[in-house]
């Protein structure tokens, strides 16, 4: 496969908000389920351990009219829930069997609620994580929250998930983490062989595939990817952060990239490389997995830095690890967790002489010219002074 | 989020008639003025500074170390009320602070950057823990990691697991009370240098236990016609002590007894709540309020519902530092567990269905006209979600409801005319309400 007909597919998949791919996986069993996520991490290897699809749910994009969700908004709050309302109110995830709602904000934490009132065939579940990260404290509160969902979703499919099935699952997982990590790498060492325009596309792809056909789709990318000619162009390297829940438009992407810039790292969908190391699938799992989230996991402002020498270094290590020459802060307008966070992250940046640039966006902004410019004097602000 | 009352009446720039106050009142402003005065003069008392939030605020533990306590939230609604916020949260943003974001954050970053003048005029000083209190809102995580940046303070979390499912399990509770034992205790003992004796504990909370008793009669006084309590307006004044520095303190007991006996006086006498503007006249409406108030026209705001003879029998932010009124109270029995449900239990941490549930109980019990919803920019804990509220309520009580907006501290999101536009037509439809259910009610040789 050409990367443009990798590329082709999974823009088909993202630009499916009726989420037919889910419908053709669960049409070719009877018995099988679907359980919807939302930002910013849950651990996907317990609804796949069930022998369920999960599927992220990351708003409407910028492609939906949101009518009935706004309905339910100020207009002090940001768009995501609001497209997700929509999607659900007009029966495009009707074919999930559950909602998940991790912990992150306020704002995602009373949707569950309302998903409860809105939605009372469905199984919902607000997800909580620990802020403490003790393994005898958090550790010990994280593996049962987990175990709540494992005993539900058991429930849900009429077996109970063993610990075989979850080993499983997490092995499978481990593998679509490592082919991400490469695929990030990629990017990174030859952002302009894999322009994050199409790598954002084949992330998202992981939303609605199932973990094993995702893997072999990143591996495939990565691959056409490198047989491409493709022009090295004298563009600054940045790494994007802010964009870990509400998504930009593919647009914005492709306008930041068009103004001269390589995102070389970012932290759109989080979930899918949160887990920064492989996880033992050979141990009591759940406990893996806690350990895993407690100890190797990315920093994000939804999760407490214990000290405050721990802010902003995960951000700073993006940075150099990746060769970054500058940050740009992309929130989603009203995103709490983004905004409150930036000035500290901005202030850590500082100390180390990182450049930056911040704008706010939402997932259905339309106007591109301002992103462009502001983008491309960012980006040659950062070439003149390495020029200096 | 929003919290938090323990007010002083407010200072407006007109020329208004002196605001009347009950005796309570009187007693509460004392109250605080001495909290702000201890902090003022910690650093000679030799005390140390604690700073934590109203939702989950361990006050009781907090006095265990001997700290001196100071509450943001407060610290910035005084600020609001005393038209000093506007001029924080300006300087805040052009600091870097976004714009969207959260204005009692704001307003404590911007007065910060002013040199930490408390909203009394004296200086308040840097606090020498952070006691994180993570419960029923998002914001505090971030606001307390925005201070631990600029001053460097030790900073201990409390993380508070939301009642998602609609219960308190087990495990939340355990999760909170090891937090509280292999956490946070041995924080505080490290910075105060005093010893946590839990006797000193379970004295505090025997305090707690009766004041609450005191309040929750004071707060379900409102069933009464005419309600001789305002429960939103004058209820920030009677939440005061007991949501900040005060629960668990002989002052705080003696204050709900004076409240108390001052409330059974006008019951007896058959009056309505006292109001900045004068005593209540004829009850002419009853309502429950969701949602924060607005601290900056905090006076105009109330005299909007006094000119239209609406009274506030119940609202939620009255139970935001904390829900008694269903049974909870402070155990000195179980203390570290009972502190771990006081926390679970406030009333930002509660699930949409539970919130929903709370709000038609009030409807019916104390037998309101309607449900006004505040939705406040600031506070995405209350606010997200609340146009669905007013649905269900209406749905399930039968009984109207309306909806405003405004902002806690931020004089930029107060219209008054709005406001009072969008309240005069609400009551309008809550008198047609009833002309139409009298005239269904009356009987048929009427028709």
């Amino acid at each position: 496969m050409t990367v443009q007909d990798i590329v082709g597919r999974c823009e088909a998949l993202f630009e499916d908000l009726h989420f037919n791919a889910v419908k053709q996986w669960k049409a070719a069993a009877p018995e099988r389920k679907a359980i919807g996520y939302m930002p910013i991490y849950v651990p996907r290897e317990i609804v796949h351990a069930a022998g369920m699809l999960p599927v992220g749910i990351f708003g409407g994009g910028d492609q939906m009219e949101v009518i009935q969700g706004d309905a339910y908004y100020q207009s002090y709050i940001c768009r995501i829930p609001r497209s997700t309302l929509e999607l659900g109110l007009t029966g495009r995830l009707d074919c999930l069997d559950g909602m998940l709602f991790p912990s992150i904000c306020d704002v995602i934490r009373n949707l569950s609620g309302m998903w409860q009132i809105l939605f009372k065939d469905k199984y919902v579940k607000y997800f909580d994580v620990p802020q403490n990260y003790d393994d005898s404290i958090g550790g010990e509160f994280y593996i049962r929250e987990m175990q709540v969902m494992r005993e539900d979703l058991g429930k849900l499919r009429g077996k109970p998930i063993s610990d075989d099935e979850l080993r499983a699952s997490i092995a499978v997982y481990n593998e679509n983490r490592r082919a991400l990590r490469d695929l990030y790498a990629y990017r990174a060492e030859k952002p302009w062989q894999a322009p994050t325009s199409e790598v954002y596309l084949v992330l998202r792809a992981g939303c609605v595939l199932p973990p094993e056909e995702h893997t072999k789709l990143v591996r495939e990318y990565i691959a056409a990817a490198d047989t491409e000619k493709r022009a090295l162009r004298d563009n600054a390297r940045v790494v994007l952060t802010g964009a870990f829940c509400e998504q930009p438009p593919l647009s914005l992407i492709k306008s930041i990239e068009m103004a001269g810039c390589y995102i070389v790292d970012d932290d759109f969908m989080l979930v899918m490389r949160w887990l920064l190391d492989d996880v033992p699938a050979t141990g009591d799992p759940l406990d893996e997995l806690s350990k895993a989230f407690l100890h190797r996991s990315a920093s994000t402002s939804s999760k407490y830095d214990e000290k405050k020498s721990d802010k902003g270094q995960y951000l700073l290590k993006q940075v150099k690890s990746n060769a970054g020459e500058g940050v740009i802060f992309a929130a989603p307008s009203f995103c709490d967790p983004a905004l409150l966070e930036r000035p500290m992250l901005q202030e850590v940046l500082a100390k180390y002489k990182v450049p930056y640039t911040a704008f706010k966006y939402a997932e259905n902004t339309g106007q591109m010219a301002p992103i462009r410019e502001q983008a491309g004097t960012f980006a040659d602000s950062i070439k003149l002074w390495s020029a200096a | 989020m929003t919290t938090t009352p323990a007010m002083q009446p407010q200072v407006s720039p007109k020329a208004k008639p002196a605001a009347q106050k009950e005796d309570a009142m009187l007693l509460q402003k004392e109250l605080i003025n001495n909290n702000y005065h201890e902090l003022a003069n910690s650093r000679q008392l030799g005390k140390k500074v604690s700073a934590t939030f109203v939702p989950g605020n361990l006050n009781e533990l907090l006095m265990c170390f001997d700290f001196a306590r100071s509450l943001p939230e407060t610290n910035a609604l005084q600020s609001g009320m005393r038209k000093k916020s506007g001029k924080f949260i300006m300087d805040a943003e052009r600091d870097g602070h976004s714009e969207d974001v959260c204005t009692y954050v704001k307003t404590d970053l911007g007065m910060m950057l002013q040199g930490q003048v408390g909203p009394t005029g004296e200086p308040l000083p840097t606090p020498d823990v952070l006691l994180l209190s993570y419960t029923g809102c998002f914001t505090f995580m971030k606001w307390f990691e925005l201070v631990r940046q600029k001053y460097d303070c030790e900073t201990v979390m409390l993380h508070v697991p939301y009642q998602g499912d609609g219960h308190i399990s087990p495990s939340m509770r355990d999760y909170v009370v090891k937090q509280l034992k292999e956490k946070v205790i041995p924080t505080l003992e490290k910075v105060s240098g005093v010893k946590f004796d839990i006797d000193r504990l379970r004295q505090y909370m025997r305090e707690s236990a009766k004041a609450e008793e005191d309040l929750v009669w004071t707060l379900q006084s409102a069933k009464h016609k005419p309600s001789p309590i305002d429960g939103y307006f004058g209820a920030v004044y009677y939440i005061g002590p007991i949501f900040t520095a005060f629960r668990g303190t002989p002052e705080a007991t003696q204050y709900y007894r004076v409240l108390r006996s001052e409330i059974e006086q006008r019951i007896r006498e058959g009056k309505g709540p006292v109001t900045p503007e004068g005593e209540m006249g004829e009850e002419k409406y009853r309502l429950v309020v969701e949602g924060p108030p607005n601290w900056t026209s905090f006076r105009d705001f109330w005299k909007m519902f006094y000119d239209e003879g609406a009274v506030v029998v119940a609202s939620t932010y009255a139970k935001v530092g904390g829900v008694y009124d269903f049974g909870f109270r402070h155990d000195p029995d179980h203390p570290l567990e009972s502190l771990a449900e006081y926390c679970l239990g406030c009333y930002t941490n509660l699930n949409f269905p539970q919130r929903i549930d709370m709000i038609c109980k009030y409807m019916d019990e104390y037998q309101a006209d309607g449900l006004l919803i505040n939705s406040i920019k600031s506070c995405n804990s209350f606010s997200a979600g609340q146009l669905l509220i007013l649905r269900e309520v209406e749905k399930r009580t039968g009984k109207p409801a309306a909806f405003i907006e405004s902002d806690l501290v931020d004089p930029r999101y107060f219209s008054a005319a709005n406001i009072k536009n969008r309240l005069e037509s609400y009551f309008q439809m809550i008198k047609q309400k009833r002309a139409a259910a009298a005239q269904s009610a009356a009987p048929a040789s009427l028709h």
